[in-house]
């Protein structure tokens, strides 16, 4: 197994599994507690944490099931450690209520859901993305969360890096997801460009422990965050509570408080936004896909083009909060819009959303374990464009 | 948050504890509490700042942790870095807390439904790693905070808004469990012997690995209403004669009557602390 300090040692180019790349990547950012339980298909992220954790100073454990795993990381990370779990479905299931927790409690953490077809058991080794929707809303109540989409190892590896810059600036619990294509895929990384990534550290309380709100408004949204063992000894609690920690049901303290968590992250979309666009400036359709989707779009965008046809590709790598404005300018101007998903159809009433009855929007879903081709793409992006 | 020092070094430099006083250890601005006439959580919160107090704890340096219910709300009151956490989940969050930052002292403080029903699975667990947690066990014999339903450790044919015909189910013996899953050091105490209670949470702090103190508690607005076991003290004795523990065979090495209240330090075992033993796998390692 590489080490994660040889990309520090001159080995620019390595063949790296996708799950394996999110260690490397979770590791460059500065993660050092781990807490997992095995699950198909992203066993492969604990597996290395537990080799990688110890290695970088950092601690891995094998906790007794999910939940546990999830509130052992937000413990670690209340404790000021950068932190992860990984898991799939069912397990992505059982974090929900402690997701939820972190996210009212602005307690930094990083998750990563591997998709494998669903529901329930599901099909533990087959490629899905059908968790998109539970990825925004998994837990209960109005809540701030963040979801990256990647669609290659080398994606993997930055976009994990960017899912820590993101926890530990907004102090919000951020998703890392992708199918089961993309996490056992090998490719070859090539690191050059990937040195010495940039890394956003928490903001950590100062001042005055006795006058110190752990929830106050600094003005970006972000409050400052208290860390054990020092003077700034305060209360967090998944109780809904005001901005001096402690629980409060006073409407409009309740209305203050819950605006900033639920407005932090939307206040940021220097650090949040990211998507990719092939061809959207001057295109008839519009395909819309994310992970290996996206890879299958393609290739289907360059033989649909070789026939003359103008087609573009709109990839939301930030898949939440979803980048409506980015993903209008794009829309503008086409005939149609083709929302290319393995689910049952999730993404595409996102953008039904955005793009109201302008617009024909149509959908190509396959949720039968099996990736969406190329040709099937181009199959029904001609469709459409006859049809219409 | 006032730093009141009630702490002497004598001439050795050594750090003695001045006179207990709970409010140094209190969060008064919340008060008034939230606690029912006659509740024994307040008396289990004093025996463990009192414990606190006498083991020279730093403030700064002590993080409680706890879930949901009546338990979960004491620790608010301490003014430590205090973690309300969800409902069965505090000995995960406090396993997650004290990996990553073994110079805290972290407490737990959960009830019986908490720590024995849905958080069950994290108990035995914790007690299986043996991390140096102290972990009190508020039992009051039912879900309080939720009106006074039926929870693992109601006695038998007691009446609860969820057990309308009397309880058919027996009951859990919390230290039993435990010691049985590798816990460290057991204990249990009721409410009423306050400075036996915090001499027992004394000896759990300072054991070095995973403390079980399971406290008798009382509910006497809710549970002891519902069974007409009288005021606050007489309720406590109906609960003592309602308790039953059966002997514990061999891990046990203070010998005490079967089918009786056992109190006191119930098993002791000599095993690696969890951290310690990660971190050594580190040195080793390298």
């Amino acid at each position: 197994m590489n080490s994660g300090n040889q990309l520090n040692s001159g080995n620019r180019l390595q063949n790296l599994q996708g799950n394996r790349a999110c260690v490397l990547g979770a590791v460059a950012a500065g993660c050092r507690f781990y807490a997992g339980y095995p699950i198909t298909p992203s066993s492969e992220i604990a597996e290395n944490m537990s080799l990688e954790m110890p290695r970088n100073g950092g601690v891995f454990v094998q906790m007794e099931d999910e939940i546990s795993s999830m509130a052992a990381i937000i413990g670690a990370s209340a404790g000021g450690v950068k932190v992860m779990t990984a898991t799939s479905g069912p397990g992505f299931s059982l974090k929900q209520e402690n997701i939820g927790f972190a996210a009212a409690t602005e307690i930094p953490c990083v998750i990563v859901n591997v998709m494998r077809g669903g529901p329930s058991t599901g099909m533990p080794t087959r490629p899905a993305q059908s968790d998109i929707m539970q990825a925004r809303w998994g837990t209960h109540g109005d809540h701030p969360v963040v979801v990256l989409c990647p669609w290659s190892v080398e994606e993997i590896y930055m976009q994990a890096i960017r899912a820590f810059n993101i926890a530990e600036s907004l102090r919000v619990p951020v998703v890392l997801l992708y199918d089961e294509v993309i996490g056992h895929l090998v490719e070859t990384v090539d690191f050059s460009a990937l040195q010495n990534p940039q890394l956003y550290e928490r903001k950590w309380a100062q001042g005055d422990p006795e006058t110190f709100l752990p929830y106050a408004n600094p003005g970006d949204g972000v409050p400052e965050m208290a860390r054990p063992g020092t003077a700034f000894r305060t209360h967090t609690t998944g109780l809904t509570h005001a901005e001096g920690g402690f629980p409060t049901q006073d409407p409009a303290t309740v209305e203050r408080v819950m605006k900033r968590l639920l407005g932090k992250v939307d206040a940021h979309p220097e650090l949040v936004e990211q998507v990719d666009e092939y061809y959207c400036d001057d295109c008839e359709l519009l395909i819309v896909s994310f992970g290996i989707t996206a890879r299958s779009s393609q290739a289907a965008l360059r033989q649909l083009q070789e026939q003359g046809i103008k087609v573009g590709l709109f990839r939301p790598v930030t898949l939440w909060p979803f980048p409506q404005q980015r993903f209008l300018a794009a829309a503008a101007g086409t005939r149609a819009v083709l929302v290319a998903e393995m689910n049952a159809g999730q993404l595409i009433q996102e953008v039904q959303r955005h793009v109201g009855r302008d617009i024909r929007v149509q959908g190509l879903q396959r949720f039968d374990g099996d990736v969406i081709s190329p040709q099937q793409i181009v199959d029904c992006a001609k469709r459409i464009l006859q049809d219409d | 948050m006032t730093e009141k020092s009630s702490a002497i070094a004598d001439s050795t430099g050594q750090i003695t504890p001045g006179p207990f006083e709970i409010r140094d250890y209190l969060r008064t601005e919340l008060f008034p509490h939230f606690m029912c006439p006659g509740c024994g959580h307040g008396i289990a919160l004093r025996a463990l700042l009192w414990a606190i107090h006498e083991q020279g704890i730093d403030k700064n340096r002590l993080a409680i942790v706890s879930g949901i219910g009546c338990s979960g709300r004491v620790g608010a009151y301490i003014d430590a870095h205090t973690f309300h956490t969800t409902h069965g989940r505090p000995l995960a969050f406090a396993t997650g807390l004290k990996l990553a930052r073994p110079d805290l002292e972290v407490i737990v403080i959960t009830g019986d439904g908490d720590c024995l029903a849905i958080g069950g699975n994290h108990l035995i667990h914790a007690c299986r790693r043996n991390l140096d947690l102290t972990c009190l066990m508020l039992n009051n014999q039912t879900y309080g905070m939720t009106g006074g339903q039926v929870s693992p450790t109601t006695a038998e044919n007691r009446f609860t808004t969820t057990t309308q015909l009397g309880n058919h189910e027996p009951v859990f013996d919390a230290c039993q469990l435990v010691a049985g899953a590798g816990a460290s050091f057991v204990g249990r105490e009721m409410t009423l012997q306050t400075p036996t209670l915090k001499n027992l949470i004394r000896e759990g702090i300072a054991n070095p690995g995973f403390s079980f103190i399971e406290v008798l508690s009382d509910c006497t607005e809710i549970y002891g209403r519902k069974n007409d076991l009288g005021e606050s003290a007489e309720m406590v004795m109906a609960q003592k004669a309602d308790f039953r523990s059966e002997s514990y065979g061999t891990v046990v090495d203070t010998p005490f009557q079967p089918k009786g209240l056992a109190t006191g330090v119930l098993s002791r075992r000599s095993c690696p602390e969890y951290g310690a033993a990660y971190r050594q796998r580190l040195q080793d390692g390298k």
